[in-house]
């Protein structure tokens, strides 16, 4: 169930505790899961084509070994649909302490939900699912099950929700497409299991579903490595 | 002390080795005779003390239950005229299981000791191991265990209580309310939180068919206690009360939950955070993530008890229904006031009250006595009123039970009222039983409507003592959504 690749790009960050954005995003690829059309680049010109061939408007993110939390470190610029909107930001983000390189990805619009997967003391590998955005913290709205999950695990966790009715749909608003949800979460709940020893905790935030595609669009991965590795900000 | 310990068995005493139906050759770890010895050493009887927790298991076991009980102390000698074994090897008898009630350093050796004599098993009450922080020590007894495939219960324990066979609770006999012989079988890290619920589970008429006090599960843990329960064939429900799991240990835990086949219920300590300090160093077991464990459990259908109210209904309704619901009841009742307190709690407790289908409220209407035709109410929940007599109240039930929308049948029962007869009982679970779907009884819990109430328990309709009581008991029935 998992790509034989995976484990490569595990042990490459091993001793940086953690995954970053490129290379988590990468792993959920080679499991078959949905991430944005992207391009990594420390050029504006790259960026800027990159842009104009995109339909939509496009997210840039600094990458950088000590920023674990971009948006705290205000490394993610949503939104940017001009050229010079992108030039100015993405001089900014080099500034960033640490900052690689620049990631412009193609910005999706949707849902936005939350997946996540923990190493739990007594239970091992668990995942857990949420509506997204900010209010995610503040209503805890949030179903946990025990990986791997089968189908009918997604079902009653978006059946558990006390918002389930944004996932159903309401109000004439599509939802989330149950089959393409569930292929996300049984998929992503194997590569947990597969590497329980090299993974302490992930997070899938935001993922942005629509009524064909739940599409990735951040992803942290921290490793059972990460408390003795170096310090990050 | 010195003299042989055969000098103090009188001559005349023929020597009769006990059959010990528990004993199969072969060194496979065995519980068997854990928890159904024909003979039990106690060890560490005290010659002076009589209050000593080994004085009080050997005295109880000795006088009042079938187990053949033999007390071990080095001196040796007699104890109340009958002889007292210096080791358990002096024991001429096989012995089947062991009470080890010694110092906690001592216990490696005497585990030793019962290895060396054949002894199958042994409840460790002593405390001083690891949840005194003497962990290596205990480790040292699992060691020695282990390589010997010798189960034990403990350390730190109240160890086991099997009705009408035996009971090593170092608690005295006249102190403790013990509930019958049932099936109900109950495990728990906390040896004072058994002994409570052995008292709830008497008030409740509730029985077991063994309870099992794992104190710092050291061999014998939650996940043996299930493989036993689930070949038993005298339970019918498992009971836990659990602190926490080892690492890893709650994945086993449930994957084992998966595979049995007997309904399973758990009562969790250490919920809030302070209840997780005051758990970690109880039983030095790790308390983990609390939402994490609850909803691990709900999905692999263990019915977790929010209290011990909840434990003790959820205990007897599955006990005589094991099959899951949805969640959809059909409400019966003699008042109108009855009825409504049941609706509340079913949403409470997120229990369906559904529409009733047109055909069975005019089933239901046209075979009503004439008296109460105009003034019952046929909408669920159904208000036959005080009026009604058994006639009514037989009908009404079997056609709630016919009932497509309706899965789980709530009796309602006032036996104050005045048509309703001593027999409403045993008629209604005639209708159980003709219509296949649970039924579960609400009547007042007073010895004057003692009648009805074992006309319900004797053919196997649990009765709830309160409304809400029957409302929890239906709770339990749905922990599991069929997919």
């Amino acid at each position: 169930m998992v790509n034989e690749n995976s484990g490569k790009i595990l042990e490459k960050n091993k001793s940086l505790g953690w995954v970053q954005e490129p290379d988590a995003k990468a792993l959920m690829k080679l499991q078959g899961l949905d991430i944005p059309d992207f391009i990594l680049t420390d050029s504006f010109e790259a960026a800027d084509q990159f842009l104009k061939a995109s339909k939509s408007p496009v997210v840039a993110k600094a990458v950088s070994k000590k920023i674990l939390h971009k948006t705290e470190a205000q490394a993610v610029v949503t939104g940017i649909s001009s050229s010079e909107h992108l030039k100015t930001e993405m001089a900014r983000l080099q500034t960033l302490d640490g900052c690689e390189h620049i990631l412009v990805e193609q910005m999706v619009q949707g849902l936005e939900i939350i997946i996540g997967a923990k190493n739990d003391y007594q239970f091992g590998p668990v995942i857990v699912f949420g509506i997204g955005g900010t209010s995610v913290e503040i209503y805890n709205d949030t179903a946990i099950r025990m990986a791997p999950l089968k189908p009918g695990d997604v079902y009653s966790m978006v059946e558990s929700l006390t918002a389930k009715e944004i996932i159903s749909g309401y109000r004439g608003s599509a939802g989330v497409n149950m089959q393409i949800l569930t292929h996300l979460m049984v998929n992503f709940s194997y590569l947990i299991m597969a590497f329980e020893k090299e993974i302490e905790s992930v997070d899938l935030n935001p993922v942005i579903c629509t009524r064909n595609r739940c599409v990735i669009a951040d992803a942290r991965i921290i490793l059972s490595s990460f408390r003795t590795a170096g310090e990050v900000g | 002390m010195g003299y042989p310990v055969s000098l103090f068995i009188p001559p005349d005493t023929p020597f009769i080795p006990v059959n010990s139906a528990c004993r199969k050759k072969g060194r496979k770890v065995d519980l068997k005779c854990l928890f159904r010895p024909a003979t039990m050493a106690v060890i560490g009887v005290s010659t002076s003390q009589d209050n000593h927790p080994a004085n009080v298991i050997y005295n109880k076991n000795n006088l009042r239950y079938p187990v053949k009980t033999f007390p071990v102390n080095p001196k040796g000698g007699l104890l109340n005229r009958e002889p007292l074994y210096p080791s358990v090897g002096h024991i001429q008898e096989d012995v089947d299981m062991a009470v080890i009630a010694v110092r906690a350093a001592f216990v490696p050796t005497v585990v030793e000791q019962c290895i060396q004599k054949g002894v199958r098993g042994a409840v460790i009450v002593s405390g001083g191991f690891a949840e005194a922080g003497n962990s290596s020590l205990q480790q040292r007894v699992v060691d020695i265990a282990r390589e010997a495939a010798f189960p034990f219960v403990g350390p730190n324990c109240l160890g086991i209580y099997a009705p009408d066979h035996v009971d090593t609770f170092f608690l005295p006999g006249e102190r403790i309310i013990r509930p019958d012989k049932g099936n109900i079988g109950f495990v728990s890290q906390s040896g004072g939180v058994l002994v409570d619920q052995m008292v709830n589970f008497a008030g409740q008429g509730i029985g077991l068919s063994l309870a099992v006090s794992i104190g710092n599960k050291a061999y014998v843990r939650e996940t043996d206690m299930l493989d036993w329960f689930d070949r038993d064939l005298g339970t019918k429900v498992i009971a836990f009360y659990v602190e926490g799991f080892e690492r890893r240990e709650g994945r086993l835990f449930v994957e084992k939950v998966e595979q049995c086949s007997k309904p399973v219920v758990i009562l969790k300590a250490g919920k809030s955070k302070k209840g997780s300090e005051a758990v970690s160093s109880h039983t030095a077991s790790l308390a983990g993530d609390y939402r994490v464990f609850s909803e691990i459990m709900k999905q692999h259908c263990v019915a977790e008890a929010e209290n011990e109210y909840e434990l003790a209904a959820f205990c007897e309704a599955l006990s005589c229904y094991p099959q899951g619901i949805n969640g959809k009841i059909g409400i019966l009742s003699l008042s109108g006031g009855h009825g409504v307190i049941a609706v509340d709690a079913c949403e409470l407790n997120d229990i369906a009250v559904p529409r009733l289908e047109q055909e069975t409220m005019d089933s239901i209407k046209k075979r009503l006595s004439p008296e109460i035709r105009k003034i019952a109410s046929l909408v669920n929940p159904l208000d036959l009123t005080g009026s009604s007599v058994d006639s009514d109240i037989v009908m009404a039930a079997t056609y709630l039970s016919r009932d497509k929308n309706v899965e789980c049948v709530l009796a309602l029962l006032l036996p104050y009222s005045p048509g309703v007869s001593a027999d409403i009982g045993a008629k209604l679970s005639q209708v159980a039983r003709n219509e296949g779907k649970p039924m579960i009884a609400y009547v007042p819990k007073e010895d004057k409507y003692k009648i009805i109430i074992e006309g319900f328990e004797l053919n196997n309709i649990p009765v709830a003592s309160s409304v809400d009581g029957a409302v929890l008991m239906a709770k339990a029935l749905k922990r599991c959504r069929p997919w």
